[in-house]
């Protein structure tokens, strides 16, 4: 996976990851493009479409877009499984997430996002080893705060 | 408390915080980035304190400014700084900033290696995790070339959660230094086998993604991921590895065949789910289906199996079963071709026989399936043969042909005698041959076949079986010779018996041993009589007559309860407490049986109970439903004495005089065909005759699943009957019988019309009046004599029954009697809809149209018809006008019959049984609410009362003391009606309690109406 991108229905990014390096020129470049592509299709369009030399994979939850762009030789639909078992893992931690929990917490999804994706390929496809990980270093992270 | 002041505290330390920030953002829609200007200048003030925890607050708000897509570059080295704070907060903090805002050409970037070096080999998982995390979005060649040595350490980390994340950072590292791939190969090769599933995950992944790029470098690798392929249970990384041997493939094809294998393999498998839901999709693509089952690989072909059996039609049975036979004699392995046969006979037996059109046809597979040599399923083949001989009436003569044959070449089958499971059969093949003796063209050979000294062998239970049905042979035996004129042939059988029963009464098997000593001293007393030239084959026949009819094992349930039997009496006082209150739902069976000492009210069903009963004691040890009622004590018979073993691989012994099984086939498709021809004829035939009304011509298609008639009917099947209908099961019975009798008999008689008037009969000899209110009896309105020809007066009885599934239906079982002597024809059931109770049309008819039932009446001949009301509320009793229309075929003319149904709120009720603690808690709850009844000169014992509230109320009794009983019942959507019955002398006093108050008065009023009648 190239990089991850999450935005409002109103274009708004709400969280990105990107597994390859760029300036942020680029990123902007990219993104600004990518939200406008993705929120000008209907809903009943499906989830995948070519962009440049990369797919992109988008399902959208609520309000809020998921986005991740894949190369080419990889599979849309387990990349599709990929965005719904990260919603699942928000939702297991937040307890039924919505998008307001993103945004003020958003050092919390991307801690989650990490402990799941590494380096634009899934590390644990366990989703209570995933939450165990973050807990734990939760945990720590209240320890060090208070001490 | 106190945590929340020091947190507090600690908030205010800083000047806002990331949420603050955001709630600012959110507020200052106008001018935002006036706002975040004024925050940029904020958060560059606080990265210039010394404060660690106020800087990391700032690179935080700074990440998300970064986000929103501001130019954050400048603050790239107080990102570093926070990164190497030696609390965990701030440095997971300082690795987000970085892996969000850093990319390569980042300056500070180079100042980082030393600090997550440092992190890496922390001793704190997190922190090194952390850095791992951080290393994954930001790594440079650089940073690669320099860490790829401490990562490579890392991935023999004693922690999974490291491990895992080092294995997939190295593909990271080897983009960007592929000299680090070489020395580190060796050890990611190693994380394939590892013993976490997340790091072996996470390895193949990272192979996965470099064997894409350079394909041939990991050809090595293949038999390594067909191992995890096979094993693996993670379907993320068999989605991976199918990947990975795409890649390969080009380079290696016979991995093409291993690929294609394991997308067999997942496809059959997500067939077998699709199956459940759509099994019609499933279905055409059988002959794929059918080819898996040749194909190498077993796994396959048990997938292939499980599917079958979800696939079988009455077209296509014989054709899967014929192919699923090949595959039994091909088979190797003896696990498998149990599999096999097991599978077909569940293919064949599925939901009662469903799908077999032809029972010769199955005998004669069961017949083949004994050659299996070494099977361990001889008890299930048996079991089968049993079932099907008593079930199907019609197949008895060829059953009873078929399993003579296997006795006579009983030494065929059971090479190895003690340990052979297959000679299981003999027991059904014994068991037939006696219980059916009738059907026998020689059963003088097959007794001696069954006496024969080699029979010693077998084991116990199965010689027990053999001694049993000997005697039943004889009894048909003496029968037939009794007949003629010489005597000797008679005497001569007896000897046989004499001289070979001794055997038997050696066995070491107290069963045989005491069977055989019984009918021995029997045989000589008849041997004695014969002798004196007394005629005894009658008497010996009567030892074992009464046919046995099949029994559903709810059948009890569906006879009423004799007056005067009190199921809920104790016949020996309880020996505790605890354990009476355990046995409450099932004492209606347990008592049942020593019930019929005390004197019997005279009622037909009774008897017949009583005859069936007796017959069932005679063959009780060998009656296969005396089995079939605790499958557990059949299991004790059967798997007494067989061990598992392995046996050597099939060898097939050939019978003579055993027809195969796929001549039936053949047989069947000509049966079929010409089935199809005639139909078409009469198809032909009938459009003719439309053809001069309409033009229009339709073609009969090609044939569908409905036009494949059995050739043989399973006999009833009471078990599948979704209600239970008190009433039903004795009109059904009778009707079945005799309804093609009369048939003819209507037609020999056709030109004789009698005019009789006929008077409207009520069921139960009490009734006068046209309401009553026990469920399950008349209410026919008499018809007024208003035609010349007077209407074949009809009789029906009815049974108004809830439906447990749906809340808001109740299905009316009407038994239509034709008491008349003309034949009728195109009865049509109507009924006029109230408000809250509609009759259940079918789709497309208007809300006043009738309801065809579904068959004719014969004269004398009566039938059930079901008909579902959709009522609403349940808490008022209610009465629905209806009709009856007919055509009396002798005279065409239209009748009318009309009627009432009286939908009582006892129909209402479901009997379900309640424990006295949920009774309790029940009454505790305090929702419901009370009422009670006193009935006067009550003049019954109690436990009869109870019994007929019982009986006539759907009620369940909860306890019982003394004269005191508590009683249970549910209305169909969910209302609890409890019961609190004491008598005392010849009162009754009832006190109840129900969540619904004017259902409960109409209970009470039925109840109360019921003891009125008495």
């Amino acid at each position: 996976m190239q990089f991850m991108l999450l935005f409002s229905r109103q274009g708004k990014l709400r969280l990105q990851k990107w597994y390859v390096p760029l300036s942020d020129k680029e990123k902007k470049k990219i993104t600004r493009e990518l939200v406008q592509t993705v929120l000008a299709r209907k809903p009943k369009m499906c989830s995948f479409l070519e962009w440049r030399d990369l797919k992109i994979v988008y399902k959208r939850y609520a309000s809020l877009y998921f986005c991740c762009a894949i190369e080419d030789q990889d599979n849309e639909l387990i990349t599709l499984e990929i965005i719904h078992r990260y919603v699942e893992l928000l939702d297991k931690y937040f307890g039924s997430v919505c998008e307001l929990d993103i945004i003020f917490n958003f050092e919390k999804a991307y801690f989650i996002l990490d402990e799941f994706l590494l380096g634009g390929e899934a590390q644990e496809t366990s989703k209570k080893n995933v939450l165990k990980a973050i807990e734990q270093a939760d945990l720590l992270q209240e320890v060090s705060h208070v001490g | 408390m106190a945590l929340k002041i020091v947190k507090g505290s600690i908030d205010r330390m800083f000047d806002k915080n990331l949420q603050d920030l955001v709630r600012g953002i959110r507020n200052h829609k106008e001018d935002e980035a006036k706002y975040i200007s004024t925050c940029i200048d904020e958060i560059k003030q606080e990265l210039k304190q010394d404060n660690i925890a106020v800087k990391a607050n700032a690179v935080c708000k700074l990440t998300y400014l970064q986000m929103l897509g501001y130019d954050v570059s400048w603050a790239a080295f107080n990102i570093v700084e926070v990164m190497s704070s030696s609390k965990f907060t701030y440095k997971r903090i300082g690795y987000l900033a970085a892996s969000q805002c850093f990319h390569e050409s980042t300056d500070v970037i180079m100042l980082t290696t030393n600090q997550i070096r440092k992190d890496l080999s922390s001793p704190n998982q997190y922190d090194t995790g952390v850095a791992l995390t951080g290393l994954s979005c930001f790594v440079t060649p650089d940073l690669a070339r320099d860490l790829a040595n401490d990562i490579m350490t890392l991935m023999s980390h004693t922690k999974p959660y490291i491990r895992k994340k080092a294995v997939l950072i190295m593909y990271k590292v080897f983009l960007k230094y592929p000299e680090s791939l070489r020395p580190a190969f060796p050890r990611l090769k190693e994380k394939l086998e590892d013993p976490d599933p997340g790091v072996q995950s996470a390895a193949v992944n990272v192979i996965c993604e470099l064997a894409r790029r350079n394909p041939k470098n990991y050809l090595s690798l293949a038999p390594l991921f067909f191992k995890l392929m096979t094993s693996s249970t993670n379907n993320w990384v068999l989605i991976k590895i199918i990947k990975l041997f795409g890649a390969l493939t080009p380079l290696e094809p016979r991995l093409v065949y291993s690929c294609v294998h394991v997308v067999k393999y997942l496809g059959l498998l997500a067939m077998s789910k699709i199956l459940k839901t759509h099994p019609k999709s499933v279905q055409s693509h059988k002959d794929l289906i059918l080819q898996c089952l040749d194909d190498k690989d077993e796994s396959i072909r048990l997938r292939a199996l499980d599917l079958l059996y979800g696939m079988v039609s009455k077209k296509n049975l014989m054709e899967i079963v014929k192919k699923l036979m090949l595959h039994v004699d091909k088979a190797e392995g003896t696990t498998y071709r149990d599999e096999l046969l097991t599978k077909i006979i569940d293919i064949c037996s599925q939901s009662n026989y469903q799908y077999i059109t032809n029972f010769e046809w199955y005998i004669s597979i069961l017949v083949e399936l004994t050659r299996l040599e070494g099977t361990r399923h001889g008890h299930l083949i048996a079991s089968q043969m049993l079932d099907v001989a008593i079930r199907v009436k019609a197949i008895r003569a060829f059953a009873v042909a078929q399993m003579a044959t296997l006795l006579d070449n009983a030494h065929l089958l059971t090479g190895n005698m003690q340990r052979n499971g297959i000679c299981e059969v003999l027991y059904a093949a014994a068991w037939i041959c006696g219980e059916f003796s009738e059907h026998l063209e020689n059963p003088m050979q097959t007794l001696e076949a069954m006496l024969r000294p080699k029979v010693a062998t077998l084991p116990g239970h199965i010689q027990a079986v053999y001694v049993q049905n000997a005697a039943k042979l004889f009894a048909t035996v003496l029968k037939s010779q009794e007949g003629n004129t010489d005597s000797t042939a008679a005497q001569e059988t007896s000897q046989l018996m004499i001289d070979r029963l001794p055997l038997f009464v050696q066995s070491a098997n107290l069963e045989v041993q005491e069977r055989a000593s019984c009918i021995l001293q029997l045989v000589k007393y008849i041997q004695k009589l014969q002798q004196k030239d007394v005629e005894i084959a009658e008497e010996v026949n009567a030892l074992f007559a009464g046919e046995l009819n099949p029994v559903a094992p709810k059948a009890q349930k569906k006879v009423p309860v004799p007056e005067g039997l009190d199921l809920d009496a104790w016949i020996n006082e309880p020996p505790s407490e605890s354990e009476s209150e355990d046995e409450q739902p099932k004492a209606i069976f347990a008592k049942e049986e020593p019930k019929h000492s005390r004197p019997r009210h005279t009622e037909v069903d009774e008897k017949e109970l009583a005859r069936r009963r007796e017959a069932r004691k005679q063959e009780q040890a060998n009656n296969p439903f005396y089995i079939k009622a605790s499958p557990s004590s059949q299991k004790a018979v059967y798997y007494k004495s067989h061990k598992h073993k392995i046996f050597p691989p099939c060898v097939l012994s050939f019978f003579t005089g055993l027809p195969m099984s796929d001549q039936y086939v053949k047989l069947e498709e000509e049966r079929r065909q010409k089935e199809r021809a005639e139909k078409k004829k009469k198809e032909k035939k009938k459009r003719k005759e439309k053809r001069s009304g309409r033009g229009k011509k339709h073609d009969s298609g090609p044939e569908s699943e409905e036009d494949i008639t059995p050739a043989h009917q399973v006999d009833i099947v009471t078990e599948e009957m979704p209600e239970v209908n008190s009433l039903d099961i004795l009109y059904f019975k009778k009707s079945s019988k005799h309804k093609k009798k009369k048939q003819k008999k209507e037609k020999e008689e056709k030109e004789k019309k009698k005019k009789k008037k006929h008077h409207h009969h009520h069921h139960h000899s009490d009734g006068g009046g046209e309401e009553s209110v026990q469920n399950g009896t008349v209410e026919e309105e008499e018809p007024l004599p208003v035609s010349v020809y007077q209407s074949s007066a009809r009789h029906s009885v009815y049974d108004i029954q809830g439906n447990l599934q749906d809340g808001s239906q109740v299905v009316v079982s009407v038994i239509f009697e034709n008491k008349g002597d003309s034949f009728l024809k195109s009865m049509e059931f109507n009924v006029l809809d109230s408000l809250n109770s509609k009759l259940q049309r079918p789709d497309g008819s208007g809300p006043h149209d009738g309801l065809t039932v579904p068959f004719q009446l014969p004269p004398g001949v009566s039938n059930e018809a079901r008909f579902v009301f959709t009522v609403q509320s349940i808490i008022m009793p209610q009465k629905l006008k209806g009709t009856l229309t007919f055509i009396v075929k002798d005279s065409s003319t239209h009748e009318k019959l009309d009627f009432k149904l009286h939908f009582t709120c006892t129909s209402y009720l479901i009997t379900t049984p309640c424990y006295s603690d949920a009774f309790a808690k029940l009454l505790e709850s305090g929702d419901l609410k009370g009422s009670s009844v006193r009935l006067e000169g009550v003049n019954m014992p109690f436990h009869h009362l109870l019994a007929r509230i019982c009986f006539h109320h759907h009620f369940s009794v909860v306890e019982r003391i003394d004269s005191c009983a508590s009683m249970y019942s549910r209305s169909i959507q969910g209302h609890h009606v409890c019961l609190l019955v004491k008598t005392s002398g010849q009162t009754v006093s009832i006190d109840a309690k129900c969540d619904e108050p004017t259902l409960l008065g109409n209970v009470l009023d039925e109840i109360k109406q019921t003891f009125s009648q008495c």
